[in-house]
C-alpha cells in the first residue's frame, strides 16, 4: 500500500492519543440540557418553543433559517424551562433552550433499534431532504450545514466523494472510535452520501496511525465503489483541501471549495450521522466527543446528547485534576480554552482536552528572528509572519492580496515559531476584519 | 598637492553650478501651483497629525480646509475652536463652533466590582481577546483591560491603572482626537462635551445584559431599573438596551440620577465632597 500526504508543509505533532482503543461509552442525559441555536456556520435557528413546553427527544426546537441554516432538535425530553442567552463556547452568552430532563421519551417516528438497514430505496432528492429535516453539520469542526455540501452548484459537477477519517489533531480518538465500533453503519452512510451526490466513487481517508480503522474499513468495504486510502501522517492532513491534494493530487484554487476540483469532502462522523437520519429517521442529538488530557483517570470517549454540560463530561471521567490549567473544546491545535465548564456539549464538539500547567502556558513572545519555518509549514503557502505583522498595524487591506482568507487556521505557524509569537491569534483577527471589508465592498 | 584641492574644487563648483542651472529652469517649467494659503492654514494647526479630524495628517486637513465650500464636517479636535477661528482669518470665513469634548471610559469593573474568573493568557490586545471571549470578568460588554487605547493615543492622555486594571483619560492632555474611542473594540469610550473643571457624570456602564445577569458579574453595573430616567428633569437620560444613558448635551449635572442609582453605575468625577458638617466637626473633635 502506497501512503500518499500533501505537498506543502505541514507538521508532526506529538500523538498522545491517550483514548485510543477505549470504545465509546453512551451518557445518559443530563439533568438539565441547554441546546443553543446556533451550532452551526451561518444563520441560527429560530426557536420554536416556548417556556413550559413538553418536549420529547429528537422534536424540532428550533427550524433553519435560511438556505445557509439548520434544525436544531431536542437530545432530551422533559419540560423547557427557559429560551434565554447562555454561555457557550465562544465565551459569550447565546440564544439557547433550557430544558429539565424528566425521563427518556423519544418521539414515535425515530427507530431506536440497533438492527441495521441497508438498501435505501430513497431518491437523492428524499436523502438531501432527510439530511436537512434531521439538522446535519459537517461533524469534523466546521459544523457547515451537510445539505448546502450535496447541492452542487450549476456547472460544477462532483465526480467523486471523500470521506475523512483522517483525525490528524493530536488527543482526539472519537472518530477513530466511530471507524471501529460503527463501521457498517458508516459504510451505509457513505453509499447514502454517494447516492445523493450522485457519484460512483468515494474514498475513504486514514492516516496510518490507525492501521487498525485501515484494515476494518478495508475489509467492509471490499468489493464496492468505495474504497480505502492509507496516508501518511502529518498535520493537518484533515483539512479539506490538503485531504484532496493527498487523495487525488488535485488543488482546490484560491478562495475556491473542492466542488470546484470536482470533490465533496464529509466527515466519518458526519457520514455515520446520515445513515442514523435517513435509515433511523433519527435526527443529529447526539455525537462522538473525546475527553482526555495526561491528568485524566481515564480518558474516553462519550457518546453524548448536545446539550450536555461539559463539566459533567469531566466528572465522567474521574473529575477534574486539580493541576489542570486550561480546557480546551476541540483539539489542541485548532481548539479553544473554555472560559467555563458550564457550557454545553454541541454539534461541533468533538473534543475536551485537559492540560496542565507546564502544556498551556504560553511562552514568552520574542521578536521575529525571520527564520522563515512559518512559511515553511504553511500547508496554504501563505507567509505568516508577514500577515501578523500587517495584522498587527491594523493594515488589513494589505492583508487581502496577501490572501489572508485562504488560511485555514490550522495553526502550525504558532506550534512551529521558535519565538512563540502568536501568529494564529492576530492572523484570525485579520480575517475577521478582511471579511467585514469583502462584506461592505459587496453590499456597496 | 595643491593643485590636485584646487582642480577639485574647480571641477565640483563648475558641476554644481550647471546642475543648479538646470534646476532652476526645470523647476520654473514643471512648476505646479498651490495655493500658498494651504501654507498658512497648516502652520495654524497644531502639527499633531493624529488623523482625529478624519484626514491622513495636517497637511491633508488644511488642503481641505481651504478647498471646501462647506465646513460641516471639518473640525480640529485638538486645536478645538481656538485654532478653527484662527484659520478662519487666515481664510477670511466664519468657523464653526463645537463645544470641546473629552474621552470619557464607561466601565468601572474594576477586580473588586467585577471579580475575574478567568486569566487570559493569549496575544495582549483588546481586539483579539474581544473575538476570543466575554473577558476575565465575565461581562461582555466590560473593559477587557489589555490598553488597545493607550497604544493609539498619541498625546500620552490615557493610561492604565494598574489597581483598577482599568485605562485612565487625563483631562487635561486628551484632545478627544477620538483614537482610542476607534480601537476600543467594545465601544466602551465616548467623547462627552467637556464642562467646567472638568466635572463630569455618565452612566460607567454599556451592559445591555438584563439585570440579574449584569449584576451577577459585576455589582456596580446598569441593570436598566429606570431609577435615574424617572428622576432626571431635563430629559437628559434615555433608557435603551436595558441600559441608560446620560446626555452630555442635556445634563445641568445636578447629581440627582447619582444618588439614586441602586448599583452605583452612575459616576461624579472632580465634584466636591458632599458638605456634612455635623460629621466632619465631630471627627475633627475626636482626633483633637
Amino acid at each position: 500500500m502506497s501512503l500518499k500526504t500533501f505537498s506543502r508543509g505541514g507538521v508532526h505533532p506529538p500523538e498522545h492519543k491517550l483514548s485510543a482503543g477505549s470504545k465509546i461509552i453512551e451518557l445518559p442525559p443530563p439533568e438539565v440540557a441547554v441546546i443553543p441555536v446556533s451550532q452551526h456556520l451561518g444563520a441560527p435557528a429560530k426557536v420554536l418553543v416556548n417556556r413550559g413546553d413538553q418536549v420529547k427527544v429528537g422534536q424540532l426546537i428550533a427550524e433553519s433559517s435560511g438556505f445557509v441554516s439548520t434544525n436544531i432538535h431536542s437530545s432530551v425530553s422533559g419540560k423547557v424551562l427557559k429560551v434565554d442567552q447562555f454561555m457557550d463556547s465562544s465565551g459569550y452568552r447565546k440564544m439557547a433552550v433550557q430544558i429539565q430532563v424528566e425521563g427518556d421519551q423519544w418521539i414515535e417516528t425515530i427507530d431506536r433499534s440497533d438492527d441495521l438497514v441497508r438498501n435505501s430505496v430513497l431518491p437523492a432528492e428524499d436523502i438531501r431532504k432527510k439530511i436537512l429535516e434531521a439538522g446535519i453539520v459537517g461533524l469534523g469542526g466546521a459544523t457547515f450545514p451537510s445539505h448546502v455540501k450535496l447541492m452542487v452548484p450549476q456547472g460544477k459537477t462532483a465526480e467523486c466523494l471523500i470521506i475523512n477519517g483522517v483525525e490528524c489533531e493530536p488527543y482526539l480518538t472519537a472518530d477513530h472510535a466511530l471507524m471501529m465500533e460503527r463501521t457498517e453503519e458508516l459504510f451505509s452512510g457513505i453509499q447514502l452520501l454517494m447516492k445523493g451526490l450522485g457519484v460512483e466513487k468515494a474514498i475513504v481517508g486514514i492516516e496510518n496511525n490507525k492501521p487498525d480503522a485501515i484494515e476494518r474499513m478495508k475489509d467492509i468495504t471490499k468489493g464496492s465503489n468505495v474504497s480505502v486510502q492509507g496516508l501518511k501522517v502529518k498535520y493537518p492532513q484533515g483539512g479539506e483541501k490538503q485531504l484532496v491534494k493527498a487523495i487525488l493530487k488535485r488543488e482546490v484554487p484560491s478562495g475556491g471549495l473542492p466542488i470546484d476540483v470536482g470533490v465533496v469532502v464529509f466527515n466519518v462522523g458526519t457520514a455515520h450521522a446520515v445513515y442514523e437520519a435517513v435509515m433511523k429517521n433519527r435526527p443529529l442529538i447526539d455525537r462522538v466527543v473525546t475527553v482526555t488530557g495526561k491528568g485524566l483517570e481515564k480518558p474516553s470517549n462519550f457518546l453524548v446528547r448536545v446539550g450536555t454540560p461539559v463539566s459533567s463530561l469531566i466528572e465522567k471521567t474521574g473529575g477534574l485534576p486539580e493541576q489542570t490549567a486550561k480546557v480546551i473544546n476541540g483539539g489542541p491545535m485548532m481548539g479553544k480554552a473554555l472560559s467555563t465548564l458550564d457550557v454545553p456539549v454541541v454539534k461541533g464538539s468533538s473534543g475536551i482536552l485537559l492540560v496542565d500547567e507546564n502544556e498551556a502556558r504560553r511562552k514568552e513572545v520574542k521578536p521575529c528572528i525571520r527564520c522563515t519555518k512559518c512559511v515553511t509549514v504553511c500547508p496554504m503557502g501563505l507567509e505568516p509572519y508577514l500577515l501578523m505583522t500587517l495584522s498587527e498595524k491594523s493594515l488589513f487591506e494589505r492583508m487581502e492580496p496577501e490572501k489572508v482568507m485562504d488560511c485555514i487556521e490550522c495553526g502550525s505557524c504558532s506550534y512551529t515559531c521558535p519565538c512563540s509569537r502568536p501568529l494564529l491569534d492576530y492572523i484570525r483577527l485579520g480575517k475577521a476584519e478582511v471579511g467585514k471589508i469583502m462584506r461592505a465592498r459587496k453590499a456597496v | 598637492m595643491s593643485q590636485i584641492i584646487i582642480y577639485t574644487i574647480i571641477t565640483l563648483v563648475a558641476i554644481g553650478a550647471t546642475a543648479a542651472i538646470i534646476l532652476y529652469f526645470v523647476a520654473q517649467k514643471f512648476k505646479v501651483y498651490e495655493d500658498p494659503r494651504i501654507d498658512e492654514v497648516e502652520e495654524a494647526l497644531p502639527a499633531a497629525n493624529c488623523g482625529g479630524c478624519g484626514f491622513p495628517g495636517c497637511r491633508n486637513f488644511a488642503e481641505t480646509l481651504v478647498k471646501s465650500e462647506s465646513w460641516d464636517d471639518l473640525f480640529c479636535p485638538v486645536g478645538g475652536n481656538e485654532t478653527m477661528s484662527n484659520v478662519a482669518g487666515i481664510l477670511g470665513r466664519e468657523a464653526i463652533e463645537q463645544a470641546p469634548t473629552v474621552a470619557v471610559v464607561r466601565c468601572n469593573g474594576t477586580p473588586e466590582f467585577r471579580p475575574r474568573v478567568t486569566q487570559y493568557d493569549g496575544a495582549p490586545t483588546c481586539a483579539i481577546a474581544h473575538s476570543l471571549y466575554s473577558g476575565e470578568g465575565g461581562c461582555p460588554f466590560g473593559c477587557l483591560g489589555l490598553a488597545d487605547c493607550v497604544v493609539v493615543c498619541d498625546f500620552d492622555a490615557i493610561h492604565m491603572d494598574p489597581d483598577t486594571d482599568l485605562p485612565v483619560v487625563i483631562d487635561d492632555k486628551c484632545t478627544a482626537c477620538g483614537a482610542c474611542v476607534e480601537a476600543c473594540p467594545r465601544d466602551i469610550i465616548e467623547l462627552r462635551k467637556k464642562n467646567k473643571k472638568d466635572r463630569k457624570i455618565f452612566v460607567s456602564c454599556i451592559n445591555e445584559e438584563k439585570g440579574a445577569v449584569a449584576k451577577k458579574n459585576c455589582s456596580v453595573a446598569c441593570i436598566g431599573c429606570s431609577k435615574c430616567f424617572k428622576v432626571c428633569k431635563y430629559d437628559a437620560i434615555t433608557m435603551e438596551n436595558n441600559k441608560a444613558f446620560i446626555d452630555s448635551e442635556k445634563c445641568v449635572l445636578c447629581r440627582k440620577c447619582v444618588l439614586e442609582c441602586p448599583t452605583s453605575a452612575i459616576l461624579e468625577l472632580n465634584f466636591p465632597p458632599p458638605r456634612k458638617k455635623e460629621p466632619v466637626e465631630a471627627s475633627e473633635t475626636e482626633t483633637n
